[in-house]
């Protein structure tokens, strides 16, 4: 659109044609205020509070419907604009009650802001308000009547941004309320009630404090609490999070999870799982110390040294009497990038084996190696919310990777993007999809052969052959097309896939996994036959240094036949729960010296020798690499008195094994520190030096505990981790492209096993976030607990 | 013949609104008359109808409750055999309409959207029904009364309860 030249406050401003006047103003620093306007959703002009005088038109105008137009004049802050201004808000306040110091929203609530500004804490106004008691909708949204300003936010954005539409508006005037989408006399027990996805976006565009939150609300006020900025641990999005943490006896509780500040990739999402899902760090079900087993069965408490001499002693007299061949290594998908590089480090050079593996949710071997010799191939999770045709093969986005199912949602409402869904199931998708390819059950390896050109496949792909035509030609035909792959196509199909990909010459592909680092989890070489960057542990290139063996370990099968057959000395698991997820019988592990780093007392914990207790995402500072390959930062925001991170607990056991520290983590290197002055006209010197060093990669790291050293070393020696450090220390998400040789053999197991999560499960840590048990018993039907309107 | 297998409504009221559908360039525009023409069927638009209406209009029946609501002339329960509704607006109210509205809260034993025991009878207060010419003025069912005293009123309420009145749906 071409450029207009218009004028508001006097000030020149230029915006593309089209663009609404209260953007263009946002964009130059004039803050208009509004309610009911939202960015991205459709427009509503119910709250005219963004009301500004353009010269040559009658009335007050909405900026929030007016397109800018050349030579407008505007007059944003006016006497007259601020009468009315207040006037609307009297209005608003007629049946508003002024309850701000219990209000969740007080200190962070639009209308209060307006109200200061504008002085219309005094009504005119003589009638009673209209109260109505607060309702519990959700085990998670509850709803404040008296305080809705009926800006329509929720309905919008339950509708158009969820494709959910469980919000409406009931009623007229002054009696108008929104309703949930089960009505009170249709419920068991009279009350109304909201059957969604329970995302909680409903809560987060409320402008007032009318939507509450179920995790957060009357715990806590805004500025009583840090807020951090990490990546939610849940799906392989890797949404950022803001978390509100607040100190407690024994750490710090966190008791917040939005996305307010929209600074992350994800724009303003998050769901269910990011929103209300981190309560099981707070659970008190958590291991807070070292067990250890005895002779007579019975896991004992034991000192932090005492558990990591036994497990150090163990490890390395069966290493030394046994081999390195016979240990297994097991990571976490939830592991940061420096920590799943270090265990792999730590198994290949310090316990001497190749037999490490990790819950593998996509074939990302396969994908890497597919697109090898590739430039710009790879998607960036930014890609879904702009690219203007987009397919998607496999995988249900809506519930298992919620934020791109958003993104989707929003590139084909904004940008009228052509989304093409080919799947064996009806995936919520296809609602917005431009044209849906039913395929026949296992139908994937049909396709990708049909797609590679061979017409015998048709049938098996797809019963109606000539749709399946027809999708083809229409996906060929698109120039940029970004390819969303789900975790069903694997080893030769998404081989043939990507290969197909590769003749649209505008063509980005993805492969989507489950957690929030399985992609760096593959990337860093938790795998027996890779190490990090996809490079083969027969042809270690930059990894020769390490002196790692060379022969391909065992894989996470592998492994536990090889415990069936006795041959299994010893076995390290870091937050996994592997004996869980693929049904490993308890039994093959009896004469297996097991150590586990975990949070709960898993399935694989209960039968360990060690259990060191573990930190979780959110309480620890890296890196983590979502579906995507975006690179973002982890901060630590939660704290647990009694658990150490991973990190540390590997490099400890290292250290009790004997290994040379150094040699494991490079740490130590770096400038000397210079601390600076912290008082007088030079303060904050030292804080101004650390992160231009750290920016520089010329931070000292002084301690063996410090993930940056192990970061150096990734950024040194891992393919395609050329990262910019910058860019993550500003918490910025940066686009990584798989650097991979093209495969050797074609005959690899890929031993994918989707974790099979909804919206509201999360793998083993799911069972322990009891707000996730309570959406599920709801969506299940159970009663809901009354809630308490009386005073206690 | 009906699209809707199994239709709450007659045959009459199905055809008609399988034709209605078809009238309008967007199917939810035949919303408000559906919900209208359901009411005078069935009397009141129970849950039953408010599900086969979002079925036949692609609705959910969260949208179908949110217009349903916005209109008072919309009732989600059963009204009396006569409903009688009183206007109170400026005319009638100028010329004795709460008189009126009073006498019949009293004669009926009943107050504001309430029903008789026998269900004979049931009262609205109602906004203006378009015959201020002859204030005060009552609506009973779809039948006008005008230029009402409370004789009248009593007249016209024993007509109806003798079984005599028209009966217009």
């Amino acid at each position: 659109m071409p450029d207009v030249t218009f004028t508001v406050d006097g000030k020149q401003i230029t915006a593309p044609a089209g663009t609404l006047l209260i953007e263009a103003c946002k964009s130059a620093g004039i803050e208009i205020p509004a309610f009911c306007y939202y960015p991205g959703l459709s427009l509503q002009a119910a709250c005219r509070m963004c009301v500004v005088r353009i010269e040559k038109m009658p009335k007050l105008q909405t900026a929030c419907t007016t397109p800018v137009a050349e030579g407008m004049v505007v007059s944003s802050e006016t006497p007259e604009i601020a009468q009315a201004r207040k006037a609307t808000l009297q209005l608003l306040l007629g049946n508003h009650p002024l309850d701000c110091p219990v209000c969740d929203a007080g200190g962070e609530c639009e209308l209060q802001d307006m109200t200061f500004k504008y002085g219309a804490g005094e009504s005119l106004y003589a009638e009673a308000k209209n109260h109505r008691e607060e309702q519990q909708w959700s085990p998670v949204v509850y709803f404040d009547r008296p305080r809705c300003i009926l800006c329509y936010r929720c309905v919008r954005m339950c509708g158009e941004g969820m494709d959910v539409f469980a919000l409406g508006i009931q009623n007229r005037g002054s009696s108008a309320v929104i309703a949930p989408n089960i009505p009170a006399h249709q419920s068991p027990d009279h009350l109304a009630h909201l059957d969604c996805e329970q995302c909680g976006m409903c809560i987060d565009a409320c402008p007032v404090g009318a939507l509450t939150s179920g995790a957060y609300r009357y715990k806590t006020r805004p500025w009583e609490m840090n807020h951090v900025a990490t990546i939610c641990t849940h799906c392989g999005d890797g949404c950022k999070t803001t978390l509100g943490v607040r100190s407690t006896s024994d750490g710090a509780e966190i008791v917040r999870g939005d996305n307010r500040d929209k600074s992350g990739i994800n724009g303003d999402f998050l769901c269910n799982k990011g929103r209300y899902a981190f309560d099981f760090a707070n659970s008190p079900e958590r291991i807070t110390a070292p067990l250890v087993r005895q002779p007579d069965g019975s896991l004992k408490e034991v000192s932090w040294e005492e558990a990591f001499a036994h497990a150090g002693k163990k490890l390395r007299e069966l290493r030394d009497a046994k081999g390195g061949s016979s240990i297994g290594v097991i990571g976490g998908n939830r592991l940061t990038n420096e920590e799943a590089y270090l265990l792999q480090k730590f198994a290949r050079t310090v316990l001497g084996t190749n037999n490490i593996d990790h819950h593998r949710t996509a074939d990302y071997v396969t994908f890497a190696q597919a697109l090898a010799g590739q430039q710009g191939r790879t998607a960036s999770w930014r890609d879904t919310q702009s690219y203007p045709a987009v397919l998607i093969v496999g995988g249900d986005p809506t519930n298992q990777a919620p934020g791109t199912a958003w993104n989707l949602r929003a590139d084909v409402r904004l940008n009228k993007a052509r989304l093409y869904v080919a799947n064996t199931d009806e995936i919520k998708l296809r609602r917005q999809a431009k044209a849906f390819l039913q395929l026949a059950p296992f139908g994937y390896g049909a396709l990708t052969a049909y797609l590679a050109g061979d017409a015998a496949s048709a049938s098996n792909a797809a019963t109606n052959t000539s749709a399946l035509d027809t999708f083809r030609d229409a996906v060929k035909a698109e120039e940029k097309l970004l390819i969303l792959i789900g975790s069903e196509l694997r080893g030769a199909d998404l081989k043939r896939l990507i290969e197909f990909g590769l003749t649209i010459p505008g063509a980005k592909f993805a492969l989507l996994s489950d957690y929030a680092n399985s992609r760096g989890a593959a990337d860093m070489g938790l795998l027996p036959d890779m190490l990090p960057g996809y490079v083969p542990v027969s042809n270690p290139g930059p990894f020769a240094e390490h002196n790692a063996p060379t022969k391909n370990g065992l894989n996470m099968l592998e492994i536990f036949e090889a415990a069936g057959r006795g041959e299994l000395s010893a076995l390290y698991v870091v937050n996994s729960n592997p004996i869980s997820r693929y049904n490993v019988d308890p039994a093959v592990l009896k004469d297996t010296f097991v150590v586990v780093h975990e949070m709960f007392m898993t399935e694989t914990a209960q039968l360990a020798d060690v259990i060191l207790p573990a930190a979780n995402l959110y309480e620890k500072g890296g890196s983590v690499t979502n579906s995507y390959g975006d690179l973002q930062l982890v901060q630590k925001a939660g704290d647990r008195a009694g658990v150490r991170t991973d990190f540390e607990m590997i490099v400890r056991v290292a250290d009790k094994m004997g290994a040379d520290i150094k040699a494991l983590v490079p740490f130590g290197k770096g400038l000397r520190a210079d601390m600076g002055q912290s008082r007088g006209a030079q303060s904050g010197e030292a804080d101004r030096h650390a992160v231009w060093l750290t920016a520089n990669n010329l931070e000292p790291k002084l301690s063996p505990f410090d993930s940056w050293a192990i970061l150096d070393e990734i950024q040194r020696l891992v393919p395609g981790y050329n990262l910019l450090r910058l860019q993550l220390l500003s918490g910025n998400d940066q686009h990584l492209e798989p650097a991979a040789a093209s495969a050797a053999s074609a005959n690899r197991r890929d031993l994918v096993l989707p974790s099979g999560d909804t919206l509201f499960t999360s793998g083993t840590l799911g069972r322990f976030s009891p707000a996730l048990n309570d959406v599920q018993r709801y969506q299940g039907n159970e009663p809901l607990i009354q809630i308490h309107t009386a005073a206690e | 013949m009906s699209t809707i297998t199994n239709s709450i409504f007659s045959p009459e009221t199905a055809a008609r609104f399988d034709r209605l559908v078809t009238l309008y360039p967007v199917k939810r525009s035949a919303l408000v008359p559906m919900l209208l023409y359901a009411q005078d069927e069935v009397g009141y638009v129970s849950d039953a109808v408010v599900t086969e209406i979002a079925e036949r209009l692609d609705l959910l029946e969260l949208d179908v409750r949110n217009v349903l609501s916005y209109y008072s002339m919309l009732r989600t329960k059963p009204a009396g055999k006569y409903n009688v509704q009183v206007c109170t607006n400026i005319s009638c109210m100028l010329r004795g309409g709460y008189e009126i509205l009073d006498h019949c809260k009293h004669k009926l034993g009943i107050g504001h959207k309430e029903v008789t025991a026998d269900k004979v009878f049931s009262l609205e207060e109602v906004e203006c029904i378009g015959a201020c010419c002859w204030a005060p003025a009552m609506q009973v069912n779809y039948d006008f009364h005008d230029n009402l005293t409370t004789v009248k009123v009593d007249e016209i309420l024993a007509t109806y309860r003798a079984g005599q009145g028209k009966d217009v749906k």
